[in-house]
């Protein structure tokens, strides 16, 4: 139990998905411009994220090791991700619209979020079994919530302060992720 | 004729130059850029990757129907991400070991499916052709100028291939920020200021 709980911590803060492991920066840097529509993504990933996480894992050690297919890994991890997101955006509509209205435009740009196809492979590199994986997986995607959340709350600031011209927008903002990284930088002594 | 062919080349080299210009598949540029010889790996890599993709993509264009066209696409850029997988596994393997995960990910780099999209989609096999070609080479050069920025202040070396050249003096203190993650992130948004500040459209 104490390991989980290492898992999951290492896993928000010091191996931050976005600004430690530079995985899911497209999102980072397009949905953070406002604090809803953060929310909304950050939502988004954490539901996508552990489904997927759990969804590949099964696939990867009942599948893909069983039959001695590893090397279609890639494949295989991005179809069962794609047709996943697809399921999910499709039950939503169906079964709880009021999320889907929420989530909805962020559900497809997920498809290409490199932090969920990352995280599947993370969790498969790593050899960790399925408890571990679960955690991993959730711990990952608060993380990016986080991260997010923070970032579009620094960026809101931004919109009202004077930025040098050539300096505006992504120039910006890439400058404060890396202000915002050095900041996570100092977990690395925490575990 | 001739005049949009090499349009459809020169564009990506700087006008829509892919991580700079489109900020788009910023993943693998921030995170392979420790040393000029991963970026060379990585833009090589996704060179290839593009190339083929875009030039399959144009050739099946008219029987792919266009309400699957997405999931095609994908599939096919991930048969050749494995392609290039087992091949830099086979040949290059410290190289191989050094990216990581990151080859994997080629398959979710938004610039692929960006230009399958966008492009070849709609052209033929030869324009699409070079338009891979260029934004490849577009791609390649970005990673290792920002690769060359961060190597040279974070270590003080240069590494084309396999072996460190020494370029700062031996009393140089090496910035190692640079090559962590939140030197990455400032780099490359003072690189695309800079961008910014030279070529005004």
């Amino acid at each position: 139990m104490g390991d989980l709980v290492v898992l999951a911590i290492s896993s928000i803060f010091i191996n931050n998905i976005v600004l430690a492991q530079y995985l899911g920066n497209c999102p980072f840097l397009g949905t953070s411009k406002k604090m809803e529509t953060a929310i909304g993504m950050g939502m988004a990933v954490i539901f996508v994220m552990v489904l997927a996480g759990i969804i590949t894992w099964i696939t990867n050690t009942y599948f893909l090791q069983k039959l001695g297919l590893e090397y279609l890994r890639t494949v295989a991890f991005i179809l069962v991700i794609a047709s996943l997101v697809q399921f999910v955006e499709m039950f939503l509509k169906k079964i709880i619209p009021a999320l889907y209205a929420g989530l909805g435009i962020f559900l497809p740009l997920i498809t290409t979020n490199c932090a969920v196809m990352g995280v599947c492979l993370i969790l498969v590199n790593e050899e960790y079994n399925f408890m571990q994986a679960l955690v991993a997986s959730f711990s990952y995607a608060v993380g990016f919530a986080v991260a997010l959340i923070l970032f579009a709350g620094v960026r809101e600031r931004i919109l009202i302060a004077r930025v040098p011209r050539p300096l505006q927008d992504t120039s910006i903002a890439l400058v404060t992720a890396g202000i915002l990284s050095l900041t996570f930088f100092a977990f690395k002594g925490m575990v | 004729m001739a005049k949009t062919l090499t349009q459809d080349f020169v564009k990506g080299l700087w006008d829509e130059v892919p991580p700079f210009r489109l900020v788009l598949g910023l993943c693998p540029v921030l995170a392979v850029t420790k040393a000029v010889e991963n970026g060379i790996g990585m833009g090589v890599a996704t060179t290839f990757v593009l190339v083929c993709s875009n030039v399959l993509v144009a050739t099946l264009r008219k029987v792919i129907p266009s309400k699957v066209r997405i999931a095609s696409y994908i599939v096919i850029i991930a048969t050749f991400v494995t392609i290039a997988e087992l091949l830099m596994q086979a040949y290059t393997y410290p190289l191989f070991k050094k990216l990581g995960i990151f080859i994997p990910l080629i398959v979710v780099n938004c610039v692929i499916l960006g230009r399958a999209e966008a492009f070849a989609s709609k052209n033929g096999i030869f324009r699409s052709l070079l338009d891979g070609l260029g934004m490849g080479i577009g791609f390649t050069l970005s990673l290792m100028a920002l690769a060359a920025v961060r190597e040279l202040l974070g270590a003080g070396t240069l590494t084309f291939w396999e072996k460190p050249i020494q370029i700062m003096g031996p009393s140089f203190q090496p910035f190692s920020f640079m090559v962590e993650a939140p030197g990455a992130f400032v780099v490359l948004g003072l690189m695309l200021c800079m961008m910014n500040l030279v070529g005004k459209k």
